[in-house]
């Protein structure tokens, strides 16, 4: 745990904001994330990590409580307390491109995986319309290629990410990573399924203690033929799709 | 800094703060963050006799300075948790505070044969968990049933057997006197209060399970209260828990009463929460004047 000092706290789209911190602990993995104490709320927020460089740390997130519009207030030079890098993140393969898929507030960690994947990050980022996509330049800065959908059709190709899976995935991947709603999680792993290529999913659910301690947080999975409960927070929260039990 | 060595049923404690059942897993998270050799004692998840999935999702809600959880004791079952995990918290030099839960008298106390064979310090007979049908409150809300379990456990425990109570009851007098006509050596309460929450905008209840179980400084007043009146009642030690999130807090619970102190849900806030409250109190009792724990033990004036 760590006082950090917020160094940025923007609005970058409707409703979504980016706060970034100094951060002096352990460098972040794609797909982990930092759980934060926000101001009036009792339990701490878990947030991935979007982005992080050169000792700054970036969370973009949509704001819909009181906790993300106590977050939503913070400023520049104020100290913040946040938890982390906590959970397991994507396991990158060694070689091969990689398709990312995210939805909504799901393209967060999207940025980080793309960062770390150095050019083999083919990219679809989902919205429900064009005041709501956010990281498009950053993901497009770091990825070989980005595709943009929306809801509407107001931007970009209209319908949802899974819309463009199949023309995609023509070409060789060597894995699929997605994060967003769990309908589109559940559809993307489905459709990765189809075309025989393994995949990853970031799980969401409610948590108290973020580090694997309270049981606040399971999903049910397969391990070994063997149904298991396990942490989103600590076994997770990236899973490997052929393992959750939707 | 004040000595803070203190004797529970016997057994002499480093400090007074332990951790609470659920809240504190089997140690392993926890001791990324300190040694676990610094705590007075630690308590792992309840255990039942075998393996339990839980409840289903949502399992948490947050409330106004606390939270609601309705786990429904999920854990690998008695023997995973001996063969498993329990070696792993015999290497730290800190007591074990082995907590179970039964769906009868005689599962509990096969429970406890096992565990004090196996080498914990002592068993925490929780008869107030909320959150399942079978082998949580219902023996916990009626005097008989805390007296069938207690005795059964003690029968067949070579430890020091405590009963963990349940606030959810008219008379907490009545259920620690229960307890000790039963053979109990100690009293810990309280466990969490039932509640329940809805959201407004979907009219759904807040946790898949509908009820579930308060905890955090929401509790507070409540833990004080009844571990005041648990001490009043009975002649027996208390392990006091509900709500403490520092130094002063654990002092209070002290003075109504407990001789050890559980955190719990501070740990989910601040993980290193227990060390910072066991350094609170020693810094409380340097200012006040008392130089051992169980001097502040039932020590309130009225
Ligand atoms: C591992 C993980 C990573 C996440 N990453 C992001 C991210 O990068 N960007 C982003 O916008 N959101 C992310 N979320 C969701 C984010 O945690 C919630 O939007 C946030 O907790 C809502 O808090 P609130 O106070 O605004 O809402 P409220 O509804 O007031 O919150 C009430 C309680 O429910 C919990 N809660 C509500 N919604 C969620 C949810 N979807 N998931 C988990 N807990 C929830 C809150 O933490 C709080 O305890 C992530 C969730 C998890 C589990
Ligand atoms: C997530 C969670 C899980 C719990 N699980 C157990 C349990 O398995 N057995 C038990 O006796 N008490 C359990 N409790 C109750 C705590 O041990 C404690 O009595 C209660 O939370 C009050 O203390 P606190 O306010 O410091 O958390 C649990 C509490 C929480 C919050
Ligand atoms: S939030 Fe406590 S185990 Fe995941």
């Amino acid at each position: 745990m760590s006082n950090c000092v917020v160094t940025a706290s923007r609005l970058i789209g409707k409703n979504i904001r980016s706060l970034s911190v100094r951060w002096a602990e352990k460098p972040p993995k794609p797909g982990q994330f930092v759980n934060i104490r926000a101001d009036g709320a009792f339990l701490r927020r878990p947030i991935s990590v979007c982005d992080y460089f050169d000792g700054t740390l970036t969370v973009v997130f949509e704001v819909r409580g009181e906790g993300t519009r106590a977050l939503a207030q913070c400023v520049p030079g104020q100290l913040l307390d946040v938890l982390g890098p906590l959970g397991q993140g994507f396991q990158l393969p060694k070689s091969g491109d990689v398709l990312l898929v995210g939805g909504g507030a799901g393209s967060a960690p999207m940025l980080c995986a793309a960062k770390a994947l150095s050019g083999r990050a083919s990219v679809i980022l989902g919205f429900r319309g064009a005041e709501h996509v956010v990281l498009d330049r950053e993901i497009a800065d770091a990825a070989r290629e980005v595709y943009i959908t929306t809801n509407d059709g107001s931007r970009g190709f209209k319908g949802f990410p899974t819309l463009l899976m199949p023309e995609l995935l023509k070409k060789p991947y060597a894995a699929v990573f997605v994060c967003g709603p769990r309908p589109l999680m559940k559809a993307v792993a489905q459709i990765a399924k189809d075309f025989g290529i393994p995949c990853q999913v970031s799980l969401e659910e409610r948590m108290a203690c973020g580090v694997g301690a309270c049981l606040v947080c399971v999903c049910k999975t397969r391990e070994n033929g063997a149904e298991t409960m396990r942490r989103i927070c600590s076994d997770g929260p990236v899973f490997d799709a052929a393992e959750v039990i939707w | 800094m004040a000595d803070l060595r203190v004797s529970f049923c016997g057994i002499e404690f480093k400090n007074p703060i332990l951790t609470a059942s659920g809240t504190f897993g089997f140690g392993r998270e926890y001791a990324k963050y300190y040694d676990l050799s610094e705590l007075g004692g630690v308590g792992p998840k309840g255990l039942t006799p075998v393996p339990r999935a839980g409840n289903p999702t949502p399992r948490a809600a947050e409330t106004q300075s606390g939270m609601l959880n309705a786990i429904g004791l999920q854990n690998p079952g008695v023997d995973a948790f001996i063969r498993d995990e329990l070696p792993f918290l015999r290497a730290f030099d800190t007591r074990v505070v082995a907590n179970i839960s039964a769906n009868t008298a005689e599962e509990y106390g096969e429970m406890a044969a096992k565990l004090s064979d196996a080498g914990v310090d002592i068993i925490e007979v929780n008869v107030s968990c909320p959150n399942v049908r079978a082998g949580g409150m219902q023996f916990g809300v009626t005097a008989e049933g805390i007296s069938s379990v207690t005795a059964r456990a003690k029968q067949s425990s070579s430890v020091p057997i405590v009963v963990k109570l349940s606030p959810n009851v008219t008379d907490i007098a009545e259920m620690a006197r229960a307890a000790e006509g039963a053979g109990a050596d100690g009293l810990s309460l309280i466990n969490t209060l039932l509640g329940m929450r809805i959201n407004v905008k979907t009219r759904r209840p807040a946790l898949a399970n509908v009820t579930g179980g308060l905890s955090g400084p929401a509790v507070f007043p409540v833990a004080v209260r009844m571990i005041w009146q648990a001490r009043s009642a009975v002649r027996l030690p208390i392990i006091g828990m509900g709500g403490v999130c520092s130094g002063e807090g654990a002092a209070e619970l002290m003075l109504a009463g407990a001789s050890l102190v559980a955190v719990g849900t501070a740990s989910f806030i601040d993980p290193m929460a227990p060390i910072k409250i066991r350094d609170g109190l020693g810094r409380y009792m340097d200012e006040n004047g008392f130089a051992t724990p169980a001097r502040l033990t039932g020590a309130v004036i009225i």
